[in-house]
């Protein structure tokens, strides 16, 4: 494996809990370079030959196993586009850690757009985890836009964990699912801005077959003077059940606009939506400070909980 | 000790000055456990929460161990040992009970340490302790993990606004027992309950009686509780759902 620097090793950590060379199949993407790479007897990951990417097989059956592929960059004025695409086969039952890390002390931008696509086969589970990170004091912004795409198949599941609480300037996230018969899908999302940063969530799920179903819900905060967009759309094309949540919490002169979009075009469609956005409850605020906590400290303890 | 002298609290209504606590001056001495009863609407509660620090006094001075609190915010009170049962506990969203009873300890304490004061306040601890301190717990779950963030911090003044409103009556006898348990342990500290459960006031040293705002009578419990038996001020278990849940 090509050797990291310490700021891309603290970046790995932060975006794939990784200290050290992870157990099962990976590859780490290191300023537009593959750092190293292993592919296992189940899962294979090739390179693809006509964009920059990866193409990542699972074999059906395969049970238990791990892929990680995270990206650190740490070169100023660095733009890549890079497209994956997983295969999942039938009965797999996978963890998938991405995930970007920016350090740029630069003045130019540094931008990653990771498109990610998701063929699961039948009866197949994911989970997905990806987390953004971002440091380092230059004036140049750290930029990610991430697409994910994910098709479904019969009775397969599929569980995305989307966290980036730190030091991503502008961020356009792009989520889409196509779900067939007793598909189930579930996203958890966690974002944090501060300062005068910007993100922008959209999610158009499609719950095509009979059965299927989708729970995706956003946990949101936004300090300073920062933006948030968050637009989920769900379609109901079948008897299905379908469920968005944007819960979020705003402080400074922090702005956000929750977008709820709910399309039912089966009579046996069952479609929710819930918003919420408010400032960190007073009487939140009061319990905590007469357990001795100062005003910021509960704060700070209202946020990390919300965010867990 | 406690003392409270000339204590006032007025607010602003629709442009009209409203006296919520009328002059009141007393002293809740160390090694006591004293209960605070009256009609709803007496101002009970205001009085607790300007103790805490929740509400600051329009005039007059509340001295705690011979330093004077009135202008401290709730923080420095609560370091200085004062703790505060909330009437309707407070939910989170994402904080667990670990956590809170993490924060009330001041320090990283152990997961047997915190099952310990779940356990004092009757849970079985092992199926709290990990739970979101939010609405999937009811209100008796609540309110003893209220009470258990006070025991925690280990207070020489303890306030419980109204332990009893809004549980069941199961989880109120309970709840008297960790009361009387608390008065056993009371050594070098004291405690205030606001309360109208009879059951409340006959464990307490000494009573309260808070009227329109104003003090209108104080003394042992064997001085005060029988001419309360039978009013408002001093109810029976079956009578507890008529008074209970009075937000003042």
């Amino acid at each position: 494996m090509m050797q990291l620097d310490e700021i891309q090793k603290r970046l790995l950590y932060e975006v794939a809990d990784l200290h050290a060379v992870p157990e099962g199949a990976y590859n780490i993407r290191s300023n537009s370079q593959s750092a190293g790479r292993r592919s296992t007897e189940n899962i294979e990951i090739v390179s693809k030959t006509d964009v920059s990417g990866l193409e990542i097989h699972i074999k059906p059956g395969t049970k238990n196993e791990s892929v990680h592929i995270p990206v650190v960059m740490t070169e100023s004025g660095l733009k890549e586009v890079v497209y994956n695409d997983f295969y999942i086969g039938e009965d797999a039952d996978v963890v998938i850690v991405a995930g970007c890390g920016i350090d740029n002390c630069g003045n130019q931008d540094s931008q990653h757009d990771g498109i990610h696509r998701f063929f699961v086969e039948k009866n197949a589970r994911v989970k997905y985890v990806e987390k953004h990170y971002g440091s380092g004091d230059g004036k140049g912004k750290r930029i990610l836009n991430p697409v994910t795409e994910v098709y479904q198949k019969e009775n397969s599941s599929v569980t995305m964990e989307m966290v980036q609480i730190k030091g991503v300037d502008d961020t356009e996230r792009t989520t889409k699912a196509e779900l067939d018969k007793g598909a189930k899908l579930v996203v958890r999302e966690r974002l944090m801005t501060h300062g005068d940063q910007r993100a922008i969530s959209v999610y158009e799920v499609e719950l095509n077959g009979k059965a299927s179903s989708a729970d995706v819900v956003s946990r949101s905060v936004a300090r300073d003077d920062s933006y948030q967009k968050f637009d989920a759309k769900i379609i109901g094309n079948a008897e299905c059940t379908g469920h968005t949540e944007c819960d979020s919490i705003i402080m400074d002169n922090g702005r956000i606009l929750a977008v709820p979009g709910l399309e039912a075009n089966c009579i046996d469609a069952s479609l929710v939506h819930e918003a919420a956005i408010g400032k960190i409850a007073g009487d939140q605020l009061i319990k905590l400070m007469t357990l001795g906590l100062t005003e910021a400290e509960a704060e700070e303890q209202i946020i990390n909980g919300f965010l867990r | 000790m406690l003392e409270l002298k000339n204590l006032c609290f007025t607010v602003n209504v629709d442009g009209k000055e409203k006296n919520i606590i009328k002059n009141i001056s007393l002293s809740v001495p160390d090694n006591k456990m004293v209960a605070v009863t009256g009609p709803n609407g007496g101002g009970k509660s205001t009085l607790a929460k300007l103790i805490a620090g929740i509400e600051h006094a329009s005039s007059g001075k509340i001295i705690y161990n011979g330093v004077d609190i009135t202008d401290m915010s709730i923080t420095d009170r609560a370091k200085l040992g004062i703790g505060f049962a909330f009437q309707q506990p407070v939910k989170f969203k994402g904080i667990t009970v670990f956590d809170l009873l993490r924060i009330a300890s001041g320090k990283r304490i152990s997961v047997k340490e915190a099952c310990e004061y779940l356990s004092s306040v009757g849970l079985c601890a092992r199926d709290y302790i990990n739970r979101e301190v939010n609405a999937s717990l009811s209100g008796g779950e609540l309110k003893r993990i209220e009470i258990a963030t006070v025991i925690a911090r280990g207070t020489s003044l303890s306030l419980f606004d109204e332990p009893e409103a809004g549980i069941d009556l199961w989880s109120f006898k309970n709840l008297i027992e960790v009361f009387r348990r608390m008065r056993e342990m009371i050594k070098d500290s004291s405690i205030i309950i606001i309360s109208h459960q009879e059951r409340i006031l006959s464990i307490a040293d000494e009573i309260i009686v808070l009227k329109d705002g104003e003090l209108d009578r104080t003394g042992t419990r064997d001085e005060i509780l029988p001419s309360l038996i039978g009013t408002s001020s001093a109810v029976t278990d079956c009578k507890m759902g008529a008074v209970n849940g009075g937000e003042e």
